[in-house]
Parts: C-alpha cells; sequence; structure tokens
C-alpha cells in the first residue's frame, strides 16, 4: 500500500492540522492525517490516547478547537456524516433493551422515509439480504439478547452497512469476544474490505490484531507514527506511544510485541523469593499461549 | 347489563370515563420511554413541579393549562441541562429542581388557606370535576403525543437505545429532547385531573413496565404499553363508580394487579422453560452419549 500520506487525492478521511476534544480540553492535538479509499486502517494507543475520540471526530461528534476533517472531499460539520457507518462498542450496548434484530438493524436506515413508523416491504427485504451476506440470516426476530457474542457484533455491523456506507468505522470491534470470534469478525472485515469498503477500526490488541493489518496509526494525544506494523512496530516507536518498555520481536514473519515491565518485575521478585519456581512455569506457560494466538490468527 | 350501562346515564361518568380512557392510553403509550430511558423519576419529578408552576398560574390569574404546562416544560428543560453536567447526577438534578418547585407551590398555599380545597383535586385527582375544556385538552394533548410518537418513531427509537450512537447516524437529539420534554410535560398536566400529582407517575410506569415482561419487540411494547393504560381507564371508572374509591387510585391499583398477575405469570413460564431445557431436553437425548 501507497502510504497515504503522501496521496491526499486518494484519501478518503483526511485530518488537516486537527486539535479536538471534550468541554474545551483537547483530547488530540494538530492530527494531519490520510485514510486512503479501500484502506483497511487499525488505530492503537493507550486507554485515554483519544482512538476513540479520533474516530468520533469522523463523524463530526467531537467538538473541534482547530483544523479541518474531510469525508470524500465533503467537510465534516453538524449532523451525519453520509456513507459513514458506526459499529459501537458491544460493551456499551443495553442488552435489555426490548429490540429485535431487525428493529437494530434498520435504525441504520431512520433517516429513509424518516416520519413513517414502519418499515416498508423494500426495508424488510434489505434487512433479510444483509443478515444473509453477514451469515446471521433468519436471526431477525431475534431479541438481541439471545445471540452469541459473534452475533451481536454483526447485527450491529449490519446496522453500519445497512445504508450501504464506503466507510465503516468500528470501536473495539474485538473487545470482549472470544478468540475465535475475534478471527471471525478480522475475517469478515477482511471480506467487506475487499469489496471495497473502507474500513478504520480502533483496537488495544497489538498483537492478535494490529499486527495483522496492513495500516496502523499509533496515537497518543496525538499521531505518534502511522504504517505498516511491520515497519512502525519498533521499540522506540511503541515506546512512544504507550510510555511502556515494549520489545518487538520477529519470527517468520508474526510481529510479537512484548511488555517487558513483567519481566523486570519478575527479576526483581526472583531476587526477593525464594519460593518463584512455580510462577515462572505459570507465565512461560502464557507466553508459549500468546504466540501460538498469533500464528493462529494469521494462518 | 346494567352494571355498565347504569352509570353511562350520567354525563359526569361519560366525560370521567373518556378522559380516563385517553390519559390511561396516553401514559402508557409515553411511559415506555420514561422507563426505557431510565427516567421514571422525572415523570414523578415532573408532576410534582407542575404542581407549583399550576399554583403560581392560580394566584397570578393566570390560565392552567398554561401555566402548569410553561412550567412543567422548562422543568423538564432545566433537568435535561442540569444532568449533562457531569458532576451533577440526573437524580440529583430531578430532586432539586421539582421538589423547590414544588416547593413554591406548598408555600403559596399555606400563605392563602382559602383555596386548599382546589388543590385536594390537583394532589389527588378527581375525574368526577372533569370540565369539557378538561376533555378538550386532554383529547388533544393525546393526539398531539400520538402523532409526536408516530412521526418520530425512528429517531425516538434509536436516541431511547442508545444516545450516543444517534447523533452519529444525524439524529438530532437535542431537538427530538425537548420536543419530548414538551410532551411528558403536557400529558403530565394532562392527567393532572384525571390522576393527580401523586399518582401520575404510576400511570407512566406500571403499563410499560408490564408491557416490557410480555413482549422483547419495542413496537409491540408501545401497543400492549397503550392497551393496558386505556383498559386500566376504563375499568378503573366502573369500579370506582360502584365501590365508590377514588377513581385515580382505583386504576392504578388496578394496574398494579395487571402487573403482579403478569410478573408472576411470566416468571413462573420462564422457570419452567429453564426447567424443560435443562432437564427434559438432556434426559431425552441421553442414549446419543
Amino acid at each position: 500500500m501507497a502510504a497515504p500520506a503522501s496521496a491526499p487525492d486518494r484519501a478518503l478521511v483526511a485530518f488537516e492540522g486537527v486539535t479536538c476534544g471534550y468541554d474545551g480540553e483537547p483530547v488530540l492535538r494538530d492530527v494531519t492525517l490520510a485514510i486512503p479509499r479501500g484502506g483497511f486502517v487499525g488505530i492503537v494507543g493507550p486507554s485515554g490516547a483519544g482512538k476513540t475520540t479520533l474516530l468520533r471526530s469522523i463523524v463530526g461528534v467531537v467538538p473541534r478547537v482547530e483544523g479541518r476533517i474531510t469525508v470524500g472531499g465533503r467537510p465534516v460539520g453538524r449532523g451525519a456524516t453520509p456513507g459513514v457507518g458506526w459499529v459501537p462498542q458491544l460493551e456499551t450496548v443495553d442488552w435489555q433493551f426490548p429490540a429485535t434484530v431487525r428493529e437494530v438493524v434498520l435504525m441504520g436506515r431512520w433517516a429513509e422515509r424518516r416520519w413513517q413508523a414502519w418499515a416498508s416491504k423494500d426495508d424488510r427485504q434489505r434487512v433479510d439480504r444483509l443478515l444473509d451476506r453477514l451469515g446471521i440470516g433468519g436471526l431477525a426476530d431475534r431479541h438481541i439478547r439471545q445471540l452469541s457474542g459473534g452475533q451481536q457484533q454483526r447485527v450491529f455491523l449490519a446496522r453500519a452497512m445497512i445504508g450501504d456506507p464506503s466507510l465503516l468505522l468500528l470501536d473495539e470491534p474485538t473487545s470482549g469476544v472470544d478468540l475465535k470470534t475475534r478471527d471471525d469478525i478480522l475475517h469478515l472485515l477482511a471480506e467487506l474490505n475487499a469489496d471495497g469498503i473502507t474500513i478504520v477500526l480502533t483496537t488495544h490488541e497489538l498483537n492478535t490484531v494490529a499486527a495483522h493489518l496492513p495500516w496502523v496509526v499509533c496515537v497518543n494525544g496525538r499521531v505518534i507514527a502511522e504504517g505498516d506494523p511491520d515497519q512502525i512496530f519498533t521499540s522506540a516507536i511503541l515506546g512512544l506511544t504507550y510510555g511502556a518498555d515494549l520489545r518487538v520481536v520477529r519470527l517468520d514473519g508474526i510481529i510479537l510485541v512484548a511488555d517487558a515491565a513483567p519481566h523486570r518485575l519478575r527479576d526483581a521478585l526472583r531476587h526477593r523469593h525464594d519460593g518463584f519456581e512455580h510462577a515462572h512455569h505459570e507465565h512461560a506457560g502464557g507466553d508459549h499461549e500468546h504466540i501460538a494466538t498469533n500464528e493462529a490468527t494469521r494462518a | 347489563m346494567s352494571l355498565i350501562t347504569e352509570p353511562y346515564a350520567y354525563e359526569f361518568f361519560r366525560q370521567g370515563l373518556l378522559a380516563s380512557v385517553l390519559v390511561g392510553a396516553l401514559c402508557g403509550m409515553l411511559g415506555v420511554y420514561i422507563i426505557l430511558r431510565r427516567m421514571s423519576y422525572i415523570g414523578h419529578g415532573l408532576s410534582h413541579s407542575v404542581f407549583g408552576g399550576a399554583v403560581v398560574g392560580y394566584v397570578a390569574s393566570i390560565n392552567f393549562y398554561f401555566a402548569a404546562g410553561l412550567w412543567g416544560f422548562l422543568s423538564a428543560l432545566a433537568i435535561n441541562a442540569t444532568a449533562r453536567r457531569r458532576r451533577i447526577g440526573a437524580d440529583a438534578a430531578i430532586g432539586i429542581i421539582t421538589t423547590a418547585s414544588f416547593a413554591v407551590g406548598v408555600a403559596l398555599i399555606s400563605k392563602t388557606r382559602s383555596f386548599t380545597r382546589n388543590f385536594e383535586a390537583a394532589l389527588f385527582g378527581n375525574i368526577l370535576g372533569v370540565t369539557p375544556t378538561d376533555l378538550v385538552i386532554v383529547a388533544v394533548v393525546t393526539i398531539a403525543v400520538a402523532a409526536f410518537i408516530l412521526l418520530f418513531y425512528k429517531p425516538l427509537l434509536f436516541m431511547t437505545f442508545d444516545v450516543e450512537v444517534a447523533p452519529i447516524y444525524g439524529v438530532r437529539v437535542g431537538v427530538v429532547d425537548s420536543l419530548f420534554a414538551l410532551a411528558m410535560a403536557a400529558t403530565i398536566v394532562a392527567s393532572i385531573n384525571v390522576v393527580g400529582v401523586t399518582l401520575i407517575a404510576a400511570t407512566l410506569v406500571i403499563p410499560s413496565t408490564t408491557a416490557r415482561l410480555l413482549t422483547d419487540s419495542f413496537g409491540r411494547m408501545i401497543v400492549i404499553s397503550t392497551i393496558i393504560g386505556a383498559v386500566a381507564g376504563v375499568v378503573g371508572m366502573y369500579v370506582s363508580y360502584w365501590l365508590d374509591i377514588s377513581s385515580g387510585a382505583t386504576i392504578v391499583l388496578l394496574e398494579a394487579a395487571a402487573f403482579l398477575i403478569t410478573f408472576v405469570g411470566t416468571t413462573v413460564t420462564r422457570r419452567r422453560q429453564r426447567w424443560t431445557k435443562q432437564w427434559v431436553k438432556p434426559l431425552g437425548s441421553r442414549p446419543d452419549r
């Protein structure tokens, strides 16, 4: 992939010197960023770094102090940004709310025939086709709580896609789901991306999600770096992003980011305790599991 | 049959019946949004707040509906604005604004003791005193709120479900929220004569909570809640007539009974389903293992 920053004409989303935040407190400063049409971009950074704020600013719901954001050449301002689908973090959803899958998906189309309370035949058929495409056909009349984690994620993906967006924004789509669901979601997103939809997601999972994406933006109050994780996942850049001592291991094309701090902790503990053996074994086991996970995801 | 037709001969009963059906349906309908947005306490508080406005209107000889309605609407907006400040919880904001309003009413009444009786009606409802004007107001508010819910069904549903995401999809939350506050204030003012300040919260909350137990679909919940409210209005008026109990209290008690029956019924059904799932199927499939 060409460096997005050098090709602003092809950019679907462009940030030009954007400073934005809430209640007059900037969360992000001086962001200049270009996301190319057809891109598949991950935003990484520590908690509170402004990952979600960056994503939300694309849809114009974060007050801007300075700068300009455009989507498809049109400046983002008040009101909805056309052609964008938003998938919220599943943890923020009220699962007790009385809504069927169909009712949730149709929310994404509320602006069509906005004064008409009931769904048209066309609406219903669209929902059925989309649910089939996303592999959850036949679940339209279920309550959203009665689904598995992966199915729930697909429902909100369907709500984002019912308006035929060219850009999909996902806030932590893999947080709180199990390993297999995470892989399913990433593969599904890759398929949608292959169909031409630009995808931007936030994630805190460096090894299992970000390292597999073609383009990653490291954020901590500002953009620290962006690029192919093969190139930008270095101790220096990640250290700057996370403010932590991170080591990067490259093994047969697999990138593995490890936190050095626990190892130092282990050393410190080793000096103090004689009965360390047990804990050491456990930690080593965890490491192995991590590497295996990485390989599985990549395959 | 005369049980039904006899009271119908009186005009006060016919008017009261019509008013209680409309108020029951109106509160049932709007109550769905109120409980799903976790605003039950706002409904309760607003009715008290409206009371303050009504007294002020009375003392200043301004039209009751205008004074109470405006006061209620402004209180609702004030609650919205205060609750958005992060340091103050919505519940505290409601507590401050509505009880202060109510206190204004109480203070004014204690100062001029002459009209205590009128306000007893406002506190506990007096359906027998429903005038043709009151009936017209109730009808207009019911039609207006129903039209609002029908026309704004989609943005209201989206906003009720997820107020953070709705604006991303273009829902103008501020506008819809203000209209909703207006609908709530109007509903409470229109209902005061029928059920009274102290019982309005129940007519907002009970039918919708009962409906929630009966369905997992939002659309169906609104229909069921409206029907429960309307039926409780009709039956409540008759029971009130025959047993000579306050109509507002009768309506609320009937709704509470409906809730209790539904709660027990759905709990038993669910337990039975779970039991069946847990025991009958595994037993049935044992040979396969």
